[in-house]
């Protein structure tokens, strides 16, 4: 037998089975109509949940991103003074992100497919579910207890397939939530931590953000002083800023200048 | 006949479209019995394919029943495996 027909044979097998008939039929599409509106409640508190992580993971992926920035800005920086060292290890720190940020962009990815799908298939069990409620009152109006029977079924069976299928597809969703969420926990504990920050730099003073702070005021004072050397020779500027690297006392150079020229180097 | 992709919605086919996919059908069966993994994603892909560019979408509203059902697009091997449950993989 062909595999979608023992789906499908199953599958009506343990709807029947779900559904509890009442002695008096229609009493039936009363409790039925009662499970079908529990069961679209369910899944929309299904799609509702499915959102909240989509959001808590687009929220990491953001601050994610902004340490990503920063370290790039870092390395711009470092390298505009010359210490290609500083700018690697900036580089080196951002693509451990990248691998964290592109598993959190998949996770976001997929989050928003199950949301779809459930927020559909939410919207295909409220079409069902109307249109049995309008064949219910037709059913109860116009037959009796034996009559009604053969209809009834027929109401049920579409319904039901529906109501299996879709319960599922809740079940299925809450199960890839949770693994999902198990993981962003992790990332949010990482972050609260600072073993994150400690690594990106974000807020923080890390040792690159510090080597970078320290060599600033040095480098203001370097490129002014290339600006200076500029100014008298015109040739020596290049060699000033290769200082930067060896840290040699600036201020020794600064005077030296100045000597040279006073009222310049007291600007 | 009318085909259920789980999770998707149900599609009306026309019988000789259905006779057409039976042997993406059996593909599908026998990959699940070898726990041929590959097999069973490529089959299933081309099997749900097919039925959505054959098949004429019902309303959402339609209470009909499906003559057959397939597994989500996204399902593992060893979800249809646990569909198919007590009835094991004997076909009947």
């Amino acid at each position: 037998m062909s595999l979608m027909k023992r789906v499908s044979l199953i599958f009506r097998a343990k709807a029947d089975k779900a559904l509890d008939r009442a002695e008096d039929p229609r009493e039936t599409l009363d409790y039925s109509y009662k499970r079908q509106l529990e069961l679209l409640s369910k899944v929309r508190r299904g799609v509702a949940d499915v959102a909240t992580s989509r959001k808590r993971v687009e929220l990491q992926v953001a601050q994610l991103q902004q340490q990503a920035d920063k370290l790039t800005a870092q390395a711009q920086k470092a390298l505009s003074m010359g210490r290609e060292d500083l700018a690697r290890e900036a580089l080196t720190r951002k693509s451990a992100l990248a691998s964290q940020l592109s598993d959190l962009e998949a996770q976001r990815a997929q989050l928003q497919g199950e949301e779809e799908k459930l927020t559909l298939a939410s919207q295909r069990l409220q079409a069902k579910v109307e249109s049995f409620r309008t064949q219910k009152e037709t059913i109860k109006a116009k037959y009796t207890a034996a009559e009604a029977q053969t209809r009834i079924n027929e109401a049920f069976s579409g319904i039901s397939e529906e109501m299996g299928d879709v319960g599922m597809a809740v079940q299925r969703a809450e199960d890839k939530t949770a693994q999902m969420q198990a993981r962003a926990g992790a990332i949010d504990e990482l972050i609260a931590s600072g073993a994150l920050d400690d690594a990106s730099a974000i807020n923080r003073g890390d040792d690159i953000s510090r080597e970078l702070e320290a060599m600033s005021s040095e480098h203001d004072v370097e490129s002014e002083l290339a600006a200076l050397k500029a100014g008298v020779s015109g040739g020596s500027a290049p060699q000033a800023l290769e200082a930067a690297d060896t840290t040699p006392p600036a201020q020794v150079e600064a005077a030296r200048v100045a000597d040279q020229q006073p009222e310049e180097g007291q600007r | 006949m009318i085909v259920r992709i789980m999770g998707e919605g149900q599609y009306d086919l026309a019988d000789g479209h259905v006779d057409a996919l039976n042997h993406l059908d059996a593909r599908i069966e026998k990959a699940v019995e070898d726990g041929d993994e590959e097999s069973f994603r490529a089959g299933l892909d081309e099997l749900l394919a097919a039925i959505r560019v054959a098949g004429r979408v019902l309303p959402d509203d339609s209470l009909l029943d499906s003559d057959l059902m397939l597994p989500p697009a996204d399902a593992t091997l060893e979800e249809v495996r646990e569909l198919l449950g007590d009835e094991g993989l004997i076909p009947g």
